[in-house]
């Protein structure tokens, strides 16, 4: 057996929108956090969209449309993939801050996904330091934006919410079932795998 | 690698690679070859060849299917057909091209002459590879094959896929390529723009390159042009049909193709010209073809314009117009039906598009005018102007308007005139320009088409629900309490049932009432004693008491009787029995009478006292001259019988007093027995003493006639006793039982019965109460009582009625009745949600105002049988202790009266009452009781907890014991198969699951369930590898922290990746057991305990690095302090390009974002300094021998140069990393200088660029110089004048090895090193030495200095150090003091320096600093030797640094034993052992914490000698006096001793600028001085270290082991060589080691040498001794490697080699190794 058996998940989909009460003008990046197991075979693993201004109606929105569009390769469930989407805006002095830390996990069932995720930046550790990082424009953030994808660590920080980013995933995912991993209810997945997929077709 | 070996490899494949090309021409040779002997251009052959080639095809395909596997393959009937098809298109195109070329007629021939030429191979190839790979090209656009596989395949491959008639078309679509770029034959007019200008300068570019080719050609053809026979033109008719062959492809000649390929287009134009017409003839929408058309031809009309106009903006002109070629020449071919493919048109558009990058690249900014005014040539502006709509329909049409003529026309959506009219113009404009298509945008009216207007007049806008997120929305919902509540019934207050409690409170009565009138008091008392007596007289216990009495009396006479008749009768045991039962009834006669006596006085008492109440009820009544009760009482008198009654009396007295008398005599004859006894004792006594005194007194009188001689012993025991007897107290004489006093009995018996009896004649009292009694009315009374009968009537009573301690209702208030009582009858309902708990009454007295409480009472919740149907009424009393006062007439309550006027009887009566009541569940309309089910079921309240409890659910209630439990199981016979008990079962279930023995398990589950989650067991999940791998990797064991893609499945783990893992592991286990090696035992018992220790700290850092702290997640700024903000000021003012630059920081490089293979150790090479000369150079020069040179110059000048001239040593360095090697340029002389900067590429194991990894890492850099020797090896001298031939050696000179932890962990190291150079180097000397002893100013001690920078880039994040203060023993105040001690110190200096107070031992516990120093013995060897012995032995023990043995970069300081133990340590270990021997030996030492090259932070010792200071390298054992410049230590923080810590306050820190007097404060600060007392803090280093003696038998198998094992790696680095071993030279190295130990590896034995040179004076011997701490064998080879003496390539060479191995106690080990080349002087 030439190849060792995985199983794909393609992720599309975008980060739709934002809403942040309290700030406007406000860029995204977005990591992924993977584990070990994972391997990204096509897409970008990192991204940083545009400056988004709010919308002048009601909704107060942050648009982005910022497309995702990454598939991976795992042999092993564990570490499945997060989206992590931190973003950064200027502040009154014109001093790029960060504005919210969200994470959430790439959804583990195939087909189209809605997400709001909330977002949060951390807080300074005294007053005098908030005020310090304030007035210098110098807000406290995360060493790494991926540390909020994993536990370790976290109970030393604390956050403040910020707002919501609503993200859209399409999902796809091939060969799960085939490694005995079921991620759909029973009355969906009645999809007949062929076993001799790949092999057969030489033979035509 | 040889040269020869390379050559010949490359040769080969060469040769393959001709091969392979040959290959891949084979297949289109194949193809040639037929075309080349066939003359015949049927299209038959070429079906043939056609077919010929599938098959092969088919063949070969199938090969290759395997490869092919994830193509979408078409079915081979497709092939086929496409085969066919493309045979026939060929077949046509090629007739067109014939008959094509055949209309061609002169100019042609001229150009045929070179096209007909055979063209050479090469060229051919080209063009089929480019064929093949337009065609590969196209194909894969049209099958979606993968690219990949079949460029792999390279053209063979493509050749055998595609039909090879295919190709045959190819011609005629190819030339399209080279056509454009014929400027001067497409267009030569237009070629103004900038596109066209690059267009053709690159086709001038192809066609030189062309022509080039072309003249190469006519070379080769100018000597074939003569054997070329006449038939030029047929025959390359003839050949044309094979067009597809190579040849043929390139036989057409260009400007042939380009003919063709214009004439083509002509005709297209033409075609094409028709087609608007046909465009115009329908209305309607265009169809697809239409709209397929009016693109393509889109191109052509501005390919039109272009010609007309002669400018066109053309940055994709040509590519369009290619393509609108392409097009055209497919609607243009011959046959219009043949099926339409796309093939062609793909294939060129493809090619033009790689065509095209080339052309966009136009870096040309015209002028702005010229630009406007193309600009204004190329761009149509619209005008707004509205056009006649004639204009717009066409001349040939009428204007109609539909409007008018009556049919319906929809609203036009409104536009702008003005955007219309420009519309409209540009509509025109292209009509204008043939595009009569365009007019159908015009309808019939004139105007453009336009559908009706879609939009709604009003502006509207679609509901859009208001979508809330259904996590926001709001329901509303009934508060409930979910809490379950074990109050209520059923859980809830919600509750379904229904059930109800009906309370009956019936009436009220006061029994005693503080308004009670005296006569009430006295009539209700009256009542009382008359129930009584009524009771009584029911019972009558007085004649039932005298019936038994009778009966017994008669039973006891008859037993007596019948004793008496049998006493011979019965034997012991039955007599026996028969007196017990006599004592029985006697006894029982004796109590009954006395029971009868009682009963007797109480009745007599109570008629008595209902008498005296009857009476002063009489009297009150009298007194207070009303009635107020309707008491009466009515006395009926029986007389009786008074003869008759004495007879009675008088027998029942005399029978008593018979009774009693009985009983008298029976006590008197017992106390009789009694009483004789002790009488008897009683006189003995007496008598006795009398005795006894008459004794003593004889005694005393013989005493005093003087007898005593004769009394003897006897009499002196016999006095004794009677001394003694008369001591005893008397016994009191026993009193005579009295005999029975008859009169004295009679008269009691006689006294009672009058008491108690009627006495006879007196008549029997038989007593009524009535109520019949008037009452007088109130008018009649005096005031008082009037008032207080008001009162009564005023005095309301009601009764509160609370159900669990809630008042649920109460009833009306009602008047106290004058008899006090109040009734009310009535039925009080309760609903109840709640368990009852309780019932309970409150009656209240409210007079006026308010109300009191009088009594509160309790009523029993009834049981569920008592239904309001069935409950009777009951009683309950209360009373109450509350005071009410007397007023009036009324006695009050808690006080004190009397009634009447007699004062001597005070009474105090208490308010008291009864309720007589019911509580009972109600009964519905259908007859059932309201009664809670749990009620109905069970017995207990708490069953409602059933759901939750199991052993509940069963009856068991509250079993905690599971024993027990099981033991009731088993008695109570429970059926195990019954659902019912399926939890208990469960419960009760052993491993096995038996239920025959129900046990309790062992364990205690929370979820009993869990077990179901284990989806694999645990041996499986231990034998599983796949599990395995992902333990280990979550546990970060080092080999699989960071393994990828662990497989899905387990047969998928590669077999080998536990392998190393499992060697290690058994390394690890066999270190544990006891290692049976008895030579190594040694050296396994230390690794074993550094193991130990490696765990145990491992353990501990692994915990310690998954903590975090804030630092290590969030990035924050410090705040910013007023000296930061100063030296940020001060920045602003600096110097921008300072005279004296300094170093910068750089920016730390976060380990996430090296992505590897972009670190680099950079290293910079300043200089090196007294590298050693060779020994003939300096002999010459040192003896100024003469060069060959003319010598003109003055001698001085001469001798200068002479000297410079002779190479004296052409030194480089070699610096060699994880196998990297780079060197430097060769310098020149003892003191070259290089500055050069190496880079060597670092890579960090498993990639992994974490600082916990990276400080693990144990490479380390090795510094070697060499001096390279240039040796020639010229064998024949005859060429020497022509020919250079030369041998480049290189001699080593010296090492230095810098770890990169060091590196790592200092960022930089900077600085001049010493360079570990051999003590003994062959063939090379000193400098200074060479110039003899005379030189007195030269240190002997000379070494080899090296100048160095090394950094790493980028600079790599270092590991935090844990700053977890650990846990400590040491004293809270000297902790205290030794902070503030060091916060105020280290607050003076700037860079700060190196402090210590605490240190981590071993258990990870801070210790005191000074505790790790005391005198301790060195081994006894060393006793008597020298300071310098005792620092050779302790630089012998292996220096390990901590981070390597444990990683986490805490710091841990062993102590001396621990550190013999494990035979390794780093600076610290070394330095305390150092000091602590020193002080052993007397010698002042102390501790030096400073910073030291290239070490860092580091430990050395300082010593003092007669007043001289000296500082001491502990890891290398060297010595150096303060004021040495090249003593590495670089800084001093403070030195350590046991007693004290001083730290360096003076300004510099320097060694050789510091003073050493530690009594003067003003230089050094002690932590310990008058004001901080050293609390006496006691050594943790063990009193005395014991040495094991090393076996010598290990050292000399070591020492053979070492020899052979260097032997073979020798002969293996060189095996391409012959490696001779000069023994002699071997024994003589051999013999000079051990003296070079001795003299403890320093200085240079010259005997030796000369011995040597004597020896091997026919040799060129070069070589040095190495000497290094054992550890293990490997090292040494790796040292040996690194000097490259192998590195001889020659056969002549012959090798020496000695190992000498010193051992030292404890196993530590001097290890020399000797090698040496020699190479025979010729």
């Amino acid at each position: 057996m030439a190849s060792s058996s995985v199983f794909l998940v393609m992720v599309s989909g975008q980060i739709e929108s934002a809403e942040f009460p309290e700030f406007d003008e406000i860029y995204l990046r977005y990591n992924l956090h993977y584990g070990q197991d994972w391997l990204v075979t096509s897409g970008l693993e990192e991204g940083i969209s545009q400056v988004a201004k709010k919308s002048q109606d009601d909704r107060q929105q942050i648009v982005w449309n910022f497309p995702i569009d990454v598939t991976f390769k795992s042999t092993n469930p564990h570490g499945w993939p997060q989206l992590v989407v931190h973003c950064y805006g200027s502040d009154f002095w014109g001093t790029e801050v960060s504005r919210g830390y969200g994470v959430c996990h790439i959804p583990i069932t195939p087909g189209k996904h809605k997400l709001k995720i909330p977002m949060f930046v951390p807080e300074s550790s005294s007053l005098l330091q908030k005020f310090t990082s304030w007035f210098l424009s110098r807000r406290p953030e995360y060493v790494d934006a991926r540390v909020i994808a994993r536990g370790e660590g976290r109970e030393v920080t604390r956050v403040r919410s910020q707002g919501f980013v609503n993200i859209s995933f399409n999902v796809i995912m091939k060969d799960m079932k085939k490694l005995g991993y079921d991620v759909l209810p029973s009355d969906v997945s009645t999809v007949n795998v062929p076993e001799n997929v790949g092999t057969t077709a030489t033979e035509a | 690698m040889t040269s020869n070996a390379r050559r010949k490899r490359k040769d080969e494949r060469l040769v393959q690679s001709e091969d392979e090309e040959e290959g891949i021409s084979n297949p289109s040779m194949e193809g040639d070859l037929p075309e080349m002997t066939g003359t015949d251009s049927s299209p038959e052959m070429e079906a043939a060849e056609a077919d010929a080639l599938v098959k092969t095809l088919k063949t070969k395909r199938r090969k290759k299917k395997k490869e092919l596997a994830d193509e979408v393959i078409s079915p081979k009937d497709d092939l086929a057909r496409q085969l066919k098809e493309a045979k026939r298109k060929s077949q046509q195109k090629i007739e067109d091209a014939e008959r094509e070329e055949m209309e061609e007629s002169a100019p042609m021939s001229v150009v045929a002459d070179d096209g007909t030429l055979p063209m050479p191979e090469e060229e051919e190839r080209e063009s089929v590879l480019e064929e093949a790979e337009g065609e590969e090209v196209r194909r894969l656009r049209k099958k979606k094959e993968e690219t990949e596989e079949t460029l792999i395949e390279g053209p063979p491959g493509e050749e055998e896929e595609t039909p090879p008639p295919r190709e045959e078309e190819e011609p005629p679509a190819k030339p399209p390529s080279p056509v454009p770029k014929e400027p001067s034959d497409e267009m030569p007019s237009k070629s103004l723009s900038i596109k066209e200008k690059m267009r053709m300068r690159m086709e001038k570019a192809k066609e030189e390159a062309l022509s080039e080719v072309k003249e190469e050609e006519k070379e080769s053809r100018k000597e074939r042009r003569l054997q070329r026979d006449k038939k030029q033109t047929t025959r390359f008719d003839e050949t044309k049909p094979y067009i597809g062959s190579p040849h043929a492809s390139f036989e057409i000649d260009e400007n042939e193709l380009d003919r063709i390929t214009e004439e083509k287009r002509l005709q297209r134009l033409e075609r094409r010209k028709k087609m608007p017409a046909k465009g115009r003839e329908g209305f309607q929408m265009p169809t697809a073809e239409e709209a397929f058309d009016f693109f393509t031809r889109e191109w052509k009309d501005e390919e039109k314009e272009e010609v007309e106009e002669g400018v066109e903006k053309a940055e994709t002109e040509k590519a369009e117009k290619k393509e609108g070629e392409e097009a055209a020449e497919q609607e243009g071919a011959p046959k219009p039906d043949k099926p339409e493919d796309e093939q062609p048109l793909i294939t060129q558009d493809d090619e033009m598009v790689s065509d095209l990058p080339t052309m966009m690249c136009a870096a040309y900014t015209p002028d702005i005018n010229e630009q406007i005014k193309k600009e204004g040539e190329i761009y149509f502006v619209p005008s707004a102007a509205e056009i006649p709509a004639t204009q717009k329909v066409g001349a040939d049409f009428e204007v109609r308007r539909l409007e008018d003529e009556g049919f319906y026309v929809g609203k036009r959506p409104s536009a702008g005139s003005r955007n219309q009219n420009r519309m409209e113009h540009r509509l025109l404009k292209e009509i204008e320009k043939g595009r009569e298509s365009s007019r159908a945008w015009f309808g019939e009216d004139g105007s453009l088409l336009a559908l009706p207007d879609p939009l709604r007049s009003l502006p509207s806008r679609p509901p859009m629900p208001e979508e809330v997120e259904p996590v926001l929305k709001l329901d509303y919902k009934k508060a409930v309490i979910r809490e379950f509540d074990s109050r209520y019934i059923d859980g809830t207050t919600e509750g379904i049932g229904h059930y109800q409690l009906d309370v009956d409170l019936n009436q009220v009565f006061f029994t005693h009432h503080h308004l009670y009138s005296k006569e009430h008091a006295l009539a209700q008392k009256l009542t009382s004693l008359y129930e009584q007596y009524v009771i009584r007289e029911r019972k009558n216990m007085t004649a039932y008491l005298g019936e038994k009495l009778k009966a017994l009396k008669n039973s006891a006479l008859h037993l007596q009787d019948h004793i008496a008749a049998h006493k011979s009768e019965y034997n012991l045991t039955d007599r026996s029995n028969y007196d017990r039962r006599l004592q029985d009834y006697r006894a029982e006669i004796i109590q009954t009478r006395q029971q009868r006596d009682r009963e007797e006085k109480t009745d007599r008492t109570l008629l008595r006292h209902i008498l005296a109440t009857w009476k002063a009820i009489k009297k009150e009544r009298e007194l207070q001259t009303f009635t107020n009760t309707p008491v009466k009482l009515q006395i009926r008198k029986e007389d009786g019988n008074k003869v008759e009654d004495e007879r009675v009396w008088k027998q029942e007295v005399l029978a008593e007093i018979e009774e009693l008398r009985d009983e008298h005599e029976r006590e008197y004859r017992r106390n009789m027995l009694t009483y004789e006894e002790e009488m008897k004792r009683y006189q003995n006594q007496i008598q006795a003493k009398a005795e006894a005194q008459k004794r003593v007194d004889k005694r005393r009188k013989k005493i005093g006639s003087k007898q005593s001689i004769r009394s003897g012993a006897e009499d002196d025991e016999q006095h004794e006793k009677d001394l003694e007897l008369l001591s005893e107290a008397d016994l009191t004489p026993p009193d005579e039982p009295s005999h029975f006093d008859d009169a004295t009995v009679r008269e009691s018996v006689e006294k009672k019965a009058r008491e108690n009896r009627r006495r006879p004649g007196e008549p029997k009292l038989h007593l009524e109460l009535s109520n019949t009694a008037t009452i007088t009315p109130t008018q009649n009374c005096n005031l008082d009582e009037q008032r207080r009968r008001a009162d009564v009537s005023k005095c309301m009573i009601f009764v509160k009625i609370l159900f669990n301690n809630k008042e649920v209702s109460r009833t009306n208030m009602k008047p106290l009745s004058q008899d006090f009582k109040v009734s009310y009858g009535q039925i009080y309902s309760m609903k109840i949600v709640q368990w009852p708990e309780s019932i309970a009454f409150q009656v209240h007295e409210s007079i006026g105002l308010g109300s009191t409480l009088v009594a509160e009472l309790c009523a029993p919740i009834p049981d569920t049988s008592v239904t309001s149907v069935s409950v009777q009424l009951e009683d309950l009393e209360f009373s109450s202790d509350r005071k009410e006062k007397l007023n009036r007439a009324a006695v009050g309550s808690g006080m004190p009266f009397t009634y009447g006027s007699d004062n001597s009887q005070l009474e105090i009566l208490m308010t008291t009452g009864i309720l007589t009541y019911s509580v009972a569940w109600a009964v519905d309309e259908h007859g059932q009781a309201l009664v809670p089910p749990a009620l109905v079921n069970a017995n207990t309240m708490f069953t409602h907890m059933k759901k939750m409890d199991p052993l509940a659910a069963i009856g068991a209630a509250g079993v905690m014991d599971l024993k027990k439990l099981a033991d009731w199981f088993a008695s109570s016979h429970l059926d195990p198969n019954d659902p019912s008990n399926a939890d208990i079962v469960y419960l009760l279930r052993g491993k096995g699951g038996d239920t025959s023995h129900l046990t309790p398990a062992e364990y205690f589950r929370l979820e009993q369930l869990m077990v179901e989650f284990d989806f694999v067991t645990q041996q499986e999940l231990e034998e599983n590898k796949r599990f395995r791998l992902i333990q280990l990797r979550d546990e970060e064991v080092q080999e699989f922290k960071n393994y990828k893609m662990v497989p899905a499945h387990e047969r998928e783990v590669p077999r080998d990746v536990f392998t190393e893992y499992e060697r290690k592991k058994r390394e690890e286990q066999r270190l544990k057991s006891e290692g049976d090696h008895d030579i190594e035992t040694q050296r396994m018992a230390v690794k074993r305990y550094r193991q130990k220790i490696r765990d145990q700290v491992m353990r501990r850092f692994r915990r310690q690095a998954h903590m975090k702290n804030w630092e290590d997640m969030v990035k924050e700024d410090m705040v910013p302090n007023i000296a930061l903000l100063g030296t940020s000021l001060m920045k602003v003012f600096a110097r921008r390009t300072p005279l004296k630059p300094q170093r910068k920081k750089q920016k730390k490089v976060v380990a996430q974002s090296i992505k590897g293979d972009e670190v680099r150790i950079i290293v910079n090479i300043s200089r090196a300094q007294n590298v050693p000369v060779r020994l003939s150079a300096a002999m010459q020069a040192g003896s100024g021998a003469v060069t060959s040179r003319q010598d003109t110059r003055p001698l001085e000048q001469r001798f200068y140069d002479d000297y410079k001239h002779i190479t004296m040593v052409r030194p480089f360095v070699e610096v060699m990393f994880q196998h990297h090697c780079i060197r430097t340029s060769v310098g020149d002389g003892s003191n070259p200088s290089f500055n050069e900067e190496l880079e060597v590429p670092f890579r960090a194991p498993f990639d992994d660029y974490s600082p916990g990894n990276l400080q693990t890492v144990p490479d380390a850099v090795f510094l070697n110089i060499f001096d390279e020797v240039v040796v020639d090896i010229q064998e024949d001298d005859r060429e020497r004048g022509r020919m250079v031939h030369q041998r480049i050696e290189k001699k080593w000179l010296g090492s230095l090895k810098i770890p990169f932890t060091t590196i790592y962990f200092n960022g930089k190291i900077d600085g001049t090193f010493r360079v570990n150079a051999p003590p003994v180097l062959l063939g090379y000397v000193y400098e200074g030495l060479s110039h003899g002893p005379d030189d007195i100013g030269i240190n002997k001690d000379l070494k080899t200095l090296l100048g160095l920078f090394i950094s790493i880039q980028p600079p790599l994040t270092q590991p935090e150090p844990v700053k977890e203060r650990f846990s400590t023993n040491e004293d809270e105040a000297t902790m205290v003091q030794a902070d503030q001690w060091k916060e105020q110190i280290s607050s003076r200096f700037t860079p700060k320096r190196e402090l210590k107070t605490f240190v981590t031992d071993v258990n990870f516990k801070s210790v005191f600093i000074t505790r790790y120093f005391r005198p301790i013995n060195p081994p006894d060897e060393f006793t008597g030797k020298g300071p310098e012995l005792v620092a050779r032995y302790v630089s012998l023990i292996p220096f390990v640094p901590d981070a390597a043995i444990f990683p986490g970069l805490c710091d841990i300081w062993n102590t001396c034993d621990q550190f013999l133990a494990m035979l390794s340590g780093d600076e610290e270990e070394h330095a305390i052992l150092l000091v602590n021997y020193f002080l052993h030996m007397g010698i002042k030492a102390w501790l030096i914490c400073g910073n030291a090259i290239p070490e860092g932070p580091t430990a050395y010792v300082l010593t003092e000698e007669a007043n001289v200071h000296y500082i001491w390298n502990p890891s290398s054992g060297e010595r150096f006096r303060t004021n040495d410049a090249t003593c590495p230590l670089r800084s001093i923080g403070c030195i350590v001793n046991n007693e004290n810590i001083w730290a360096n306050i003076q300004p510099y820190d320097k060694p050789d600028q510091m003073m050493y007097s530690l009594t003067e404060t003003s230089c050094w600060e002690p932590l310990f001085n008058n004001s901080r007392r050293n609390p006496g803090l006691q050594s943790i280093q063990p009193e005395r270290l014991y040495y094991l003696q090393t076996d010598k038998d290990f050292v000399t198998e070591l020492q053979e082991k070492i020899q052979h094992v260097l032997k073979n790696k020798v002969m293996d680095w060189r095996s391409r060589y012959i490696t001779r071993w000069n023994r002699h030279c071997s024994q003589i190295m051999r013999k000079t080691l051990p003296l070079l130990e001795e003299s403890l590896g320093k200085s240079v034995d010259q005997d030796h040498i000369k011995e040597l040179e004597a020896s091997f004076s026919s040799y060129k011997v070069s070589g040095f001794p190495i000497n290094m701490p054992f550890t293990e064998v490997d090292p040494i080879v790796e040292t040996v490697y690194a000097t490259g003496v192998h590195g001889h390539e020659s056969n002549e060479i012959e090798f020496a080699l000695a190992v000498y191995v010193h051992p030292y106690p404890n196993s530590v080990l001097s290890v020399w190794v000797y090698v040496a080349s020699l190479m025979k002087n010729r």
